[in-house]
């Protein structure tokens, strides 16, 4: 029927929209997000790829590189040693992430707010951070070293201990969100109907959060997979794929190879990442507009067990970061422990001193400010302006591939790319330009993604409203949306500066004398044997994060209280 | 109406020419067509998915059709991006900026104009006292209540004097009580302003007691355009008298011109009837139009029934009848008045009449609902 309308009506023309300045400015807009990534993203991987085929001399090879590669047992076993971690780090911190998480939304435990904030502590510090307490506390001269009954720290142990550290925040995170929001009338009608506890746990709460779990689950492995400074400080002679790599590039200068890990560390965290996203996909709104928020009842046999599981594991990451700021201040461990500020004189123990320092700020200050107005001008244009179909898809797509991409590999990606011959590009690099731009581009998607959510709650008719007012979409952006959105803008800056902070793995190929950051000066600190000036950067970077986030909260609050008037509902 | 009828009609404000527009392999539009004239208030009404709202956006430029022309004041505006054509639009979201006071909100449109500030605040009370809330300039939208907002709504689509006012089911949001108070509001505005003004709206009665004229939407195509007498006394498929109002749907068979066998009943219907003898049709009747009162035994369309249930509305009585002792097939709407003198009662038998002039035949046997 559908067919026989369409064909005897087929006769006018179909209507070809003129474009206004708007969509122009859009279009302009969104190519010029896609020449962003493309340029930033999608060419260094190609180059990187096409590297992966080359022999030294730049001839092509086919699958040489990658024969000799799957045939070598030295570097081969590293798949598996990797694969090994991620999977065992994975196994462990679900579980201790999903109860703590748990025990923050779904009890009436104390000091939730403390246990809370103290979870997420690790996230403003580089992952170098827990190897380097580990180190402390069982290494060669750790004072706790009986108590690991000679099995050595340095391999698989420490790199496992380090790993929870390091990505239990980030699956609290996702947990807490995923366990945030319950529908009461769900336990009210399983408890009318009889279940136990037992039951309506794995009946009602363990559904729920389903798909929370799974997406942590990913983030957990990819992060231990490509992570990059724990297994060098703590590894020891354990073998991964993102130290292969690093030891194919800068210890042997073997680029081709160097490319082949990439890609070989490249297929984990895609496979990975786009198992995540399908069955994220399949994910269905559980909670009706109607839905009612479920209050946690005092129950004071789960409060307390919770309580006790909540101390133990908070104490465990106290314990890990206060050995970290407490040997900073050690004279000499562990003859010496007499407290000092000696270990903060950097100068003493890499030729960059401070200057390190204070480029991990400007570098970060820097991303958190370009990347924020990019992603979140992108997010704008793709979530509220239509029209330009292909254009928009094309970009949807690419701002959520940086997330599939480890550091490691993008930051190798980058040596290829911006370093050849002809790129007219190549003026950036050894600079503080690249640096930027890596990091900007590195943490795309999960910025990306926070505008957008944001951009989503804000009314679908601002622009067709402007658009029947003659008002100009960037007006209205300006006027309405930012403002509106700030909160969210703040967060992604904060984002942003955090992570480009801390990170090593995207910039360790990257940096130059001039541009070297502190994040990499632990480890070539620690390479050098000062560890406890290791330390005290570690601890340098984590006060100024922790400094920035205080300063950010404290921020939103006011902001909050100042735009009370047409918030409140 | 009947300025359509007189020889010299006066130019459409809008002309729509077969206008259709294509979702993936879904038609929303399928080959409309619509005049529409200077300062009418026309209700575009139909059930969801009817393609109502996508027409009306059609006609603000903000989701183009697939093909088709659309003319406003004699200019084709059928390719014009929205910030090209001149119209005032109210959505049912209100759509006001929430960090913007009620003032600035309403003069939003202004200030992009290079109008002095003394003007824009002028204009901006001209306009907040035109809907009724002088006070309320220097409010932030959150800070009033849902129909307030829809009126700021409704004067910052105003503010730039737009030929068109278009509405997208602007009342949807609110309670009953305010909606059937914003109703003679934005009937009086629209009769002070003399803007031509289409509105969108799922809800019959709204558009009833709203619209100069009602033009029926289903499935994408129109089923009919007129007066809300026309489209309520005279509907032209069993859509639109199912649609509009109430109706009994019944099916039957037709015996001969002007006569229709219902059950075991023939029935004369005075109006035209289009099928030939022995196709399926829909009998329609409305339910205050079946006759209790005076019926005669032998007169046409008279037949026994019993009262299976009442259903008190109010000011009325809908009560189910059977027939046969069957489940309840007729509807019926008796005033409290008449409940009363005949004292009817459920499992009371009686005798009911259709007047013939009232029943309408439709081709084809009823949907099922």
């Amino acid at each position: 029927m559908t067919q026989a309308v369409a064909n005897a009506l087929d006769e006018l023309p179909p209507t070809r929209r003129k474009l206004d300045r708007d969509d122009w400015l859009m279009r302009g807009g969104i190519c010029l997000m896609i020449g962003w990534l493309g340029l930033t993203l999608i060419l260094p991987l190609w180059w990187l790829l096409s590297k992966s085929f080359q022999n030294q001399g730049g001839d092509f090879v086919g699958l040489d590189n990658y024969i000799q590669y799957f045939s070598t047992p030295a570097l081969f076993a590293s798949v598996w040693n990797s694969l090994f971690i991620a999977l065992l780090s994975t196994a462990i911190v679900l579980p201790l992430a999903f109860t703590y998480a748990y025990a923050l939304q779904r009890s009436c435990m104390r000091w939730k707010g403390l246990f809370q904030g103290l979870a997420l502590i690790p996230i403003l510090a580089p992952s170098l951070l827990p190897a380097i307490s580990l180190i402390y506390l069982f290494g060669n001269q750790g004072f706790l070293k009986e108590w690991m009954f000679g099995v050595e720290i340095y391999g698989p142990v420490g790199i496992v201990i380090s790993q929870v550290f390091y990505c239990f925040p980030h699956a609290l995170m996702i947990l807490l969100a995923a366990l945030s929001m319950a529908d009461s009338r769900l336990y009210e009608a399983a408890d009318a109907l009889g279940a136990s506890k037992t039951r309506i746990f794995f009946t009602v709460t363990l559904p729920g959060a389903k798909y929370g779990v799974i997406s942590a689950g990913f983030v957990i492995f990819t992060l231990v997979m490509t992570d990059f400074g724990i297994a060098k400080v703590i590894g020891g002679r354990f073998n991964v794929l993102a130290t292969d790599i690093f030891k194919q590039v800068i210890g042997q200068q073997n680029f081709e190879m160097g490319a082949v890990v990439g890609f070989v560390l490249l297929i984990p965290a895609v496979v990975a990442f786009m198992a995540d996203r399908i069955i994220q996909g399949r994910q269905v709104a559980l909670l009706s507009a109607r839905a009612v928020p479920l209050i946690p009842k005092p129950d004071s046999g789960r409060d307390n067990g919770l309580f006790v599981f909540c101390s133990v594991v908070g104490g465990l990451i106290l314990v890990l970061l206060a050995m970290a700021v407490w040997a900073s201040f050690v004279s000499r461990w562990p003859y010496n422990l007499s407290l000092t500020l000696n270990n903060y004189a950097f100068g003493d123990f890499d030729t960059n001193g401070w200057s390190a320092y204070y480029n991990s700020i400007e570098m970060a200050a820097w991303t958190a400010v370009i990347g924020t107005l990019i992603i979140f001008l992108g997010a704008y244009l793709l979530e509220k302006t239509r029209g330009f179909k292909a254009g928009r898809n094309i970009a949807q797509f690419m701002a959520m591939l940086p997330m599939a991409v480890p550091g490691l590999v993008l930051g190798l990606a980058y040596i290829f790319f911006f370093n050849a011959r002809d790129n007219p590009f190549g003026f950036i690099y050894a600079t503080m330009a690249i640096l930027v731009v890596n990091s900007v581009t590195h943490f795309y998607t999960v910025s990306h993604l926070t505008a957008t959510t944001a951009l989503k709650q804000l009314d679908h008719e601002f622009e067709a409203v402007s658009a029947s007012l003659k008002v100009s979409l960037l007006r209205t952006m300006t006027r309405v949306s930012m403002p509106v959105s700030l909160p969210s803008v703040l967060d992604i800056s904060i984002y942003l500066f955090v992570n480009a902070m801390t990170t090593v793995s995207a910039v360790i190929f990257l940096y130059s004398t001039d541009t070297k950051l502190a994040a990499v000066t632990i480890i070539n600190m620690e390479e050098s044997g000062f560890t406890a000036a290791a330390a005290a950067m570690a601890v340098a970077i984590v006060a100024t994060s922790a400094t920035v986030k205080i300063a950010h909260l404290l921020i939103t609050r006011r902001l909050e209280r100042r735009t009370q008037a047409w918030r409140q509902r | 109406m009947q300025e359509q009828e007189t020889p010299a009609r006066p130019k459409p404000y809008l002309r729509i020419e077969r206008l259709k527009k294509q979702f993936g392999n879904f038609w929303a539009l399928k080959d409309i067509s619509l005049e529409i004239f200077p300062g009418e208030f026309v209700c575009f009404l139909g059930p969801s998915g009817c393609g109502k709202t996508t027409l009306l956006r059609a006609i603000a430029g903000l989701d183009i059709q697939t093909s088709g022309r659309i003319f406003q004041a004699d200019k084709e505006i059928s390719n014009l991006p929205a910030s090209h054509r001149d119209f005032g639009i109210v959505f049912q979201s209100y759509a006001l900026f929430p960090n913007l006071t009620v003032a600035e909100n309403v003069g939003y449109g202004l200030v992009s104009r290079r109008m002095r500030r003394v003007e824009i605040a002028t204009r901006v009370t001209d306009l907040l006292r035109l809907v009724g809330m002088p006070d309320s300039g220097p409010k932030f939208p959150a800070q009033l209540s849902g129909g307030m907002q829809q009126r700021v709504a409704l004067a910052r689509a105003l503010a730039l004097s737009p030929g068109l006012l278009l509405l997208d089911e602007p009342l949807s949001a609110l309670d009953a009580r305010v909606r059937a108070y914003l109703r003679m509001e934005i009937r009086h505005l629209h009769k002070r302003l003399g803007v031509t003004t289409i509105m969108v709206t799922h809800d019959q009665e709204e558009a009833l007691t709203m619209a100069d004229r009602i033009v029926v939407m289903n499935q994408g195509v129109i089923e009919q355009v007129g007066t809300p007498l026309e489209v309520y006394r005279e509907p032209n498929s069993a859509f639109v008298a199912d649609f509009v109002g109430k109706t009994n749907l019944l099916p039957g068979i037709v015996v001969r011109p002007g006569l229709v066998r219902y059950r075991t009943m023939d029935l004369s219907c005075s109006l035209d009837i289009k099928p030939g003898p022995g196709s399926d049709v829909t009998l329609a009747i409305r339910p205050e139009d079946v006759v209790v009162r005076n019926v005669d035994a032998n007169a046409e369309n008279t037949f026994a029934v019993r009262v299976a249930e009442i259903e008190f509305l109010g000011s009325f009585c809908r009560v189910g009848l059977s027939i046969n002792g069957d489940k309840p097939a007729l509807l019926a709407d008796f005033s409290i008045n008449t409940v009363r003198d005949l004292s009817i009662t459920e499992g009371m038998d009686m005798l009911v009449g259709l007047p013939s002039e009232r029943i309408r035949v439709f081709p084809g046997a009823p949907k099922q609902l």
